[in-house]
């Protein structure tokens, strides 16, 4: 089949989940949420006028990946679940398009929804550069790996909400599993994890905390753009979606 | 257009479909018919490219669904059990979406999506949210998306389901006049649907085709088909009975109802026996009788009886 019919398909797919986001308050409930605990977290955990910097990799861009871990499950959790509960998934699966182009329409909704998200978080840079000389660069880059993370977590989400017709259900074991991505590469656990191992055997730790989103993201916090980082991310999101597929292929044999 | 050829499917251990095979040409209306865990899902889902089937083959439109399923899926419009439609959707919106999977963009989606509005009369809940469409709309709607597209090939999985007399008469109706042009396929156990809206029907149990033929050559198959009942008066019942099975060519007779306005008899012919002249035959045994009798009609054969006895009996043999 040619690509451009690909593209379409993939989105008018999007564009009905989007339209979907935005039917209901849920939506704006989220968007609120996320903006209200970035804002605390920022300015108050964060401390982001107590450090006196014009910086946002330790007050702002720190707590993307735990605030992420709660929220991106909640906004991704209904992509399949719900196809399934409704029984919609007959209709969309018995259309003439591929199962591909339906799981890359729903990802890229959410992560779409996500991206918005995260842009409205403009303020807290106008801020910065109000107050300040901030790199501007590697504001961006923060963006760029908060983004990554995003998907990385979102892609999770939607395997799991594959996996059953029960949005709690989808959202929880997303949690779970986004949960010991990121703990794989979170310093106190990498720590005791090398008290474990003897210290031949370092490279165990490494290997682990290798796999974490937390490593990879932390780089891009720093103001670092590696492409390492970012092959990372896109394999974080290729691969769950490919079990996404694997998932509604074995669903549907039966 | 559709070619079915030794389907099997298997769930785990469960066999819901094992072995079946039809084809169904433009202009034909094949009613699928079968008790509840038949298989009629289950074959559906495989033709129209939802599931994969374990064994065998379809092609639809000459286009094999496994090895080549978007041409095939192309072909087709799909009406799914319990007529799904996204909940937050309006019902423009949801029919432009089909609309546009179907590969219409810009003003031919418009246009597809109000020749189908106006032929399921949605008019009038075409910005309502299909979360507050009432049942007999949402299956207006599903069905609207599957004609969406002027589709060759039609399947709908109980297209009347939970739909008002009104409507299922309309839905007959509408699936008559579509038939003339396309191929469809439909599950329903209503078997008056049968009689009003199939060219052929199969009767599937257990996975398995066990009736094949027109709604007619279905009846012929009933222990009813060609017996003739007379109602007479005056006359005790049991004679009756006696007298009647010494009609020439009749194999047994039987008392069907008795009451203050005569007596119910039924003459059931032998397998040779010939309609018209089985029916002279017991009309002239009671004017010889001179019985006075006010109606004598031969039966014509009834689906469900046809229906229980076949799909009774596989069952009894499968427990022996």
């Amino acid at each position: 089949m040619n690509s451009s019919v690909a593209l379409r398909h993939i989105w008018t797919i999007s564009k009905r989940e989007l339209t979907g986001y935005f039917a209901s308050p849920v939506a704006y409930v989220f968007l609120v949420i996320w903006l209200l605990l970035v804002g605390f977290f920022t300015f108050m955990l964060g401390g982001f006028f107590e450090m006196g910097e014009a910086s946002l990799s330790m007050s702002f861009f720190r707590w993307h990946p735990w605030l992420y871990l709660f929220l991106v499950p909640a906004a991704g959790m209904r992509l399949w679940s719900e196809e399934r509960r409704l029984g919609t998934m007959e209709l969309l699966l018995t259309m003439p398009i591929t199962t591909w182009q339906a799981i890359i329409g729903k990802f890229l909704a959410s992560w779409l929804f996500l991206f918005l998200a995260l842009l409205l978080t403009f303020p807290v840079v106008l801020t910065v550069n109000y107050l300040g000389d901030a790199d501007n660069g590697a504001v961006f880059s923060g963006f760029v790996g908060s983004f990554l993370l995003a998907g990385g977590y979102l892609a999770i989400t939607s395997m799991t909400s594959a996996l059953t017709r029960n949005q709690v259900i989808a959202f929880i074991l997303s949690v779970v599993l986004c949960f010991f991505l990121l703990l794989a590469g979170f310093e106190p656990v990498t720590n005791l994890l090398s008290t474990w191992v003897p210290e031949k055997l370092n490279w165990v730790v490494n290997l682990v905390a290798s796999f974490s989103f937390f490593t990879h993201y932390l780089n891009f916090q720093k103001g670092v753009i590696d492409s390492r980082d970012v092959i990372f991310f896109l394999s974080a999101i290729g691969f769950p979606l490919f079990v996404t597929g694997v998932i509604l292929r074995n669903l549907r044999a039966g | 257009m559709i070619k079915v050829e030794n389907l099997v499917k298997t769930f785990g251990t469960k066999r819901a479909v094992s072995g079946i095979s039809f084809s169904v040409e433009r202009g034909e209306v094949l009613g699928f018919l079968g008790p509840n865990g038949a298989g009629k899902s289950t074959s559906m889902r495989m033709i129209t490219g939802f599931i994969p089937p374990t064994e065998g083959r379809i092609t639809v439109g000459g286009f094999d669904m496994v090895e080549n399923p978007i041409p095939a899926k192309k072909l087709i419009g799909y009406l799914p059990e319990n007529a799904p439609a996204y909940t937050d959707m309006t019902v423009f919106g949801f029919l432009g979406f089909a609309a546009e999977l179907r590969g219409f963009y810009g003003d031919a989606r418009n246009k597809a999506v109000h020749r189908a509005v106006e032929q399921c009369f949605l008019e009038g809940v075409l910005h309502q949210s299909v979360d507050t469409l009432s049942k007999g709309f949402r299956h207006r709607l599903c069905f609207a998306q599957s004609i969406l597209h002027d589709p060759e090939v039609l399947i709908m999985d109980e297209p009347t389901d939970g739909l008002d007399p009104n409507q299922k008469h309309e839905m007959r109706q509408l699936i008559r006049r579509m038939g003339e042009k396309k191929a469809i396929v439909f599950s329903t156990h209503i078997l008056e649907e049968v009689e009003a809206a199939c060219t052929r029907a199969i009767i599937i149990d257990r996975g398995q085709i066990v009736a094949n033929g027109t709604p007619d050559e279905l009846k012929q198959r009933s222990d009813l088909a060609g017996s003739v009942s007379v109602r007479v008066l005056g006359v005790p019942a049991d004679i009756i009975k006696a007298k009647l099975a010494l009609v020439p060519s009749s194999r047994k007779a039987a008392i069907i109802k008795e009451g203050k306005d005569g007596v119910w008899a039924r003459v059931y012919p032998q397998a040779h026996a010939r309609n018209g002249e089985f029916a002279r035959a017991v009309a002239e045994a009671v004017t010889r009788e001179s019985w006075k009798f006010d109606e004598l009609h031969t039966e014509e054969g009834r689906l469900d009886e046809v229906f229980r006895s076949i799909t009774w009996s596989e069952t009894a043999k499968e427990n022996k």
